[in-house]
């Protein structure tokens, strides 16, 4: 079981208040993603999730427990760090056995514990190699075999995968959702990369300066954002952001344009401009199009598209598909 | 970062060790306070009571005094100045490809494994002497009167024998820090047209920086108190000529029988050193944060 | 730099390095060798260098004199002692430092080595009433507890600038696989940590067995370590050079063969933070 529910938790180091006041729920078997930039706050939410960090104040629960003040061993949640953080001097097996050992479970129990384990991950045959001697996706196996035997209540990721190689990182993000899957157990998964955030998460969280900016399904942060940060930072390309009178004629401050939700025609459209600079990827194909009194536009379209750097273009944007943000920056209904 | 818990527990395990060395501080320089203030001499023990200032005043004006402390900052710095000059030379050299690097390194560090006294001793007597020293020999062989190091040249020989016995560790601090220089450097500026002594100056010597602070700061921690050398070799002499401030405040204690005027000169030599450490620790302290 | 150089200038650089070797390590080889000579042979002039009558004499003799053996059984515990004390009150200080690091933590190193300044001739006279007070002269325990206060800054430095280098993550990792503090620093610091610590063993054991003031000044003969021994010879057996040499080849040789054997590891860890 693995239930979470923080209330008006904050941290603040000195003066500067790095987390302000968050409330946040959890559910069982929930795969919730923290995204936003660096600095937004992502990595110390989760450190004072897993008790690495002292809350300023508010209250934390688990599983309906006060865990406001557990030390970090005592909360039942396991972590994958960034840098792994694999005891160099360890071997794999004893890696995985570590906290079975901590935990003063007999050799024997430890041994099958963690050849179950080896075997969920592929590591059997390098149960006895020292982590100096893995690849990286072979240590990051590794780091999360020494948070599976413990079967915690919820599993915390910080940035797993930001060092790795960007084919690895795609395989690796398929297994981690596999494994949340297979064990149905809460997981808790910082990134910066909003790619992994949608790909992998029922529930996302976008965080900006230490606030919750909006929390939801990815799709529903997709065609909903609640304002102007989390339009910007969901979806990729980024969504194009207009305003002055092109914003003032639908009745807005600024307009969100999807690159995907813009049609492209060599007549009669709503927009016109000059192609700048144009990639063509065979399955998708992007402008950046210098727009007549607007400026900058990205567009995506499907396929392949015979436009060419200093084309006269047509674009026309989906009308049903235009975000509208009010001078504060809150999504118009 | 870190909790509540885990900064109690890091205070906790501190402790020890902080009380420990506070006490090995402030138990001693208090009773030296104690003693520098009163008449202590265990020839006439008699004599008791307050001195005031007496002490002080007879120790700091005493005419070996201004002398004591001009030996002793000749002394620490003559021996840093050779031990880190002549150490950047030799790890520049053991650091370029030679044949029996392994055996020549051991050679190298051996002096810092000699202990204090018998690295005097043996100087003095089998180098120094001037009847049967090597040195003197040599000079016989070359047809020169042998010379009196240690009578002629009291302070010079002993910085000599203390800069034997810290050439190896400079040495070996400058030379790990040299290997650490990555040669893409050196190669970057050997492209963009540094020579040999450009490279030097611009890349290796600002890549030594750091360690030349750790070699200052070690170094200068030990010789401060540089005592036993002086006593083996010179005693001092001739006449005060050799009497840094650490040996003047041992010939009034050991010698005069003085303890009075001894503790003054040991709280002045405490107050000396700290405002070395001070100073040291500015300049030094930022180097070592990067 | 593995730059590809000339043989000639490989030659020319290996003989410029020897001859520096050499004659950093002359004194030492001469010492040795005059404590194999018989005593007229080693005052001769001009001096021979290797066509002497080779004799243990002088060790049986020195021997003779004063039980070296009792000097060098003092020595080793001395050493040994001051080492495993200051390395239980070290490392946990050191771990404080480096994974707790406040404010005010480079102050109290820098404060912690600022103690060593202090001249140690200044304090003799009230240290050697206090250890005449307390029982403590001419014991080992006495001698054990001046080296381990002695050498604990520079321990406490070194350890710190190793624990430094090892990331936090890790022992992060620990906790939260359940290990309590004592676990976190006995099974996964301690062992990572390994070559930082014996580097620091060998210094300290190096510097404990070298240490000539407090050694000689507040023992007699119970607690006499090998200082003290070599103390004895200063005058005026210290015109005997042959006898002299052998006395100094006696106190030095245990350290020095330890230090060539282990000056790898000694090396290593003798950075103090000095590389990045």
């Amino acid at each position: 079981m693995g239930k979470i529910t923080l209330s008006q938790v904050r941290k603040s180091f000195g003066e500067v208040d790095v987390i302000s006041g968050i409330d946040l729920d959890i559910e069982d078997g929930e795969f919730v993603v923290f995204v936003g930039p660096s600095g937004c706050g992502k990595s110390t939410l989760l450190r004072l999730i897993a008790g690495l960090e002292d809350t300023t104040s508010g209250s934390m629960q688990i599983d309906g427990q006060e865990a406001t003040h557990l030390p970090p061993a005592k909360r039942g949640l396991a972590m994958v760090f960034q840098s792994y953080a694999l005891y160099p001097h360890m071997t794999v097996r004893k890696n995985i056995a570590f906290p079975l050992k901590m935990a003063g479970m007999t050799a024997d129990e430890q041994a099958k514990k963690v050849a179950h384990a080896a075997n969920i991950l592929n590591l059997t045959d390098y149960l006895d190699r020292r982590p100096g001697q893995l690849s990286g996706g072979q240590r990051q196996r590794v780091a999360i075999g020494r948070a599976i035997v413990r079967e915690p209540a919820a599993f915390l990721f910080d940035e797993p995968l930001s060092n790795l190689d960007a084919a690895l990182r795609v395989t690796m993000r398929q297994e981690i959702s596999e494994l949340h899957q297979s064990l149905k157990t809460t997981m808790i998964y910082v990134t910066h990369d909003q790619v992994e955030a949608m790909t992998m998460a029922d529930k996302i969280v976008v965080l900006n300066a230490g606030r919750i900016e909006q929390v939801g399904s990815p799709l529903e942060l997709y065609h909903s954002p609640r304002n102007l940060f989390v339009a910007g930072f969901i979806g990729s390309p980024k969504m194009n952001l207009i305003s002055g009178a092109e914003a003032a004629k639908y009745n807005c401050a600024t307009l969100g344009v999807r690159p995907e939700h813009i049609g492209v025609g060599a007549g009669d459209g709503h927009w016109q401009g000059v192609v700048g600079l144009s990639e063509h990827l065979g399955s998708d194909s992007f402008f950046k199009v210098s727009v007549d009194g607007i400026g900058t536009i990205n567009v995506r379209a499907n396929g392949e598209l015979n436009v060419r750097a200093g084309d006269r273009i047509h674009l026309s944007p989906d009308l049903e598909k235009l975000h509208r943000f009010d001078a504060e920056g809150l999504a118009l209904k | 970062m870190a909790t509540q818990s885990s900064r109690s527990a890091a205070r906790l395990m501190l402790s020890p060790t902080v009380i420990l060395l506070l006490v090995w501080m402030i138990v001693p320089l208090a009773m030296t306070l104690w003693f520098s203030l009163k008449r202590y001499n265990l020839l006439y023990p008699d004599r008791t009571g307050f001195n005031d200032f007496g002490n002080y005043t007879r120790f700091v004006l005493s005419p070996a005094f201004g002398g004591a402390v001009v030996n002793t900052l000749i002394l620490v710095v003559g021996v840093l100045v050779i031990t880190v000059v002549l150490g950047i030379l030799i790890a520049l050299l053991i650091d370029q490809p030679i044949w029996g690097q392994g055996i020549v390194r051991i050679l190298v560090i051996s002096p810092f494994f000699i202990m204090p006294p018998v690295a005097a001793l043996i100087w003095k007597n089998m180098f120094m002497n001037p009847t049967n020293g090597l040195f003197a020999e040599a000079a016989k062989l070359l047809g020169m009167a042998p010379i009196d190091f240690l009578g002629q040249a009291p302070l010079a020989s002993i910085i000599l024998i203390v800069a034997w016995q810290w050439l190896p560790f400079a040495t070996l601090i400058l030379l790990t820090a040299l290997q650490s220089l990555s040669s893409e450097e050196l190669e970057a500026a050997e492209m963009d047209g540094a020579g040999a002594i450009q490279r030097f100056w611009y890349i290796m010597l600002p890549h030594l920086a750091r360690a030349i602070t750790v070699v200052v700061l070690i170094q200068t921690i030990f010789l401060l108190g540089i005592f036993g050398e002086i006593l083996v070799t010179t005693n001092g002499g001739p006449g005060t000529a050799s009497t840094t401030l650490p040996y003047l405040i041992y010939k009034e204690a050991l010698l005069d029988f003085d303890v009075g005027t001894a503790a003054a000169g040991g709280v002045v030599a405490v107050i000396l050193a700290n405002i070395v450490a001070f100073f040291l620790m500015r300049a030094i302290g930022k180097n070592l944060d990067a | 730099m593995a730059r590809h150089i000339s043989t000639q200038r490989r030659a020319l650089n290996t003989a410029s390095a020897w001859t520096v070797a050499l004659i950093l390590f002359f004194p030492i080889l001469w010492t040795v060798l005059t404590s194999f000579k018989p005593e007229a042979q080693a005052v001769a002039s001009p001096p021979i260098f290797l066509g002497f009558d080779w004799t243990l004499q002088n060790y049986v003799d020195v021997n003779e004199q004063r039980d070296y053996f009792r000097y060098f059984v003092n020595s080793i515990i001395i050493a040994l002692g001051s080492t495993a004390f200051g390395l239980v009150l070290a490392v946990p200080a050191a771990w404080s430092m480096a994974f707790v690091p406040g404010r005010k933590t480079k102050d109290l190193l820098m404060w912690m080595l600022s103690t060593k300044m202090m001249p140690a001739v200044g304090v003799l006279v009230p240290i050697y009433l206090l250890f005449k007070t307390l029982g403590l002269l001419d014991t080992r325990f006495g001698m054990v507890l001046v080296l381990t206060l002695m050498n604990l800054p520079i321990i406490v430095w070194m350890l710190y600038t190793y624990f430094k280098e090892i990331p936090g993550e890790i022992l992060e990792a620990a906790r939260m696989d359940g290990a309590s503090l004592r676990s976190e620093i006995l099974y996964v610091l301690t062992p990572m940590a390994v070559p930082g610590i014996a580097s620091t063993v060998l210094l300290n054991i190096i510097l404990a067995w070298n240490e000539a003031f407090w050694t000689i000044n507040l023992t007699v003969t119970d607690a006499a370590p090998l200082t003290k021994f070599i103390a004895g010879f200063s005058s005026p057996q210290g015109l005997f050079y042959a006898k002299l040499s052998a006395a100094s080849t006696m106190a030095i040789a245990p350290i020095l063969i330890m230090g060539w054997f282990s000056q790898k590891q000694l090396v290593r860890g003798l950075t103090f933070g000095a590389v990045k």
